[in-house]
């Protein structure tokens, strides 16, 4: 590998890992702080699945090879399985009955569905 | 496989804490509940977290043990969670 494509792939790492932590703990936060368990889940579909896929690439970028390789596919499981679980996780509750926050602008889902079973 | 990041020790040692810190906040999540989602949802989001943290380690140890690791919880707590939604799905919990 040359110098230069090392020191790009060297900085684009550091980048895509700074950006993918930020974005994770930032979901983190939003795990704690949010008012019910709808924002609460959207936060850490958002925010951690992206955030946890950058920061795996950020590593898949600084190790390369191998190492590197595992790294970019953990990334992928991650970034396909994560908002497919966090959305399924939200229907459950939906579902379930979980009430919505009070302060929460309106219900399209349950709208939704109770349009289709008018229909 | 020699370390790139040992370069920059400092800057690996607060990757690894902020990450340590999401993963702590998760617990408290799991903890808190209150609703089974809740917990289930924080609990993939630890083992995302956590994934990272092994990948970091990986970076700043060298050793691949620590990105099998890492792989390993990528490709199994997130779907956990899922098959967790579909189990719980249609079920009153207790809030």
């Amino acid at each position: 590998m040359s110098d230069g494509l090392r020191l790009v792939l060297g900085l684009l790492g550091w980048v895509l890992l700074a950006a993918g932590i930020a974005l994770t703990l930032l979901g983190c936060i939003g795990l704690i702080r949010m008012p019910d368990v709808y924002t609460r889940l959207g936060t850490a579909a958002k925010c951690a699945g992206l955030g946890a896929s950058l920061a795996l690439l950020g590593t898949a970028a600084l190790a390369g090879g191998a190492l590197g390789a595992k790294a970019a596919l953990a990334a992928l499981l991650l970034l396909a399985a994560g908002p497919t679980a966090l959305h399924a996780l939200a229907r459950a509750a939906h579902r379930s009955g979980v009430r919505q926050w009070e302060g929460a602008s309106g219900d399209a889902y349950l709208e939704d569905r109770s349009r289709r079973k008018e229909g | 496989m020699i370390a790139p990041l040992l370069d920059h020790p400092a800057l690996a040692g607060a990757a690894c804490l902020a990450l340590l810190a999401g993963c702590v906040l998760c617990l408290y999540r799991v903890a808190a509940g209150p609703s089974a989602p809740d917990r289930a949802a924080a609990v993939g989001v630890l083992g995302a977290a956590a994934a990272c943290l092994c990948a970091v380690l990986a970076l700043v140890t060298g050793l691949e043990a620590y990105m099998n690791a890492a792989l390993a919880m990528a490709a199994l707590v997130l779907p956990g969670a899922l098959a967790l939604a579909r189990h719980l799905e249609g079920r009153p919990f207790d809030e």
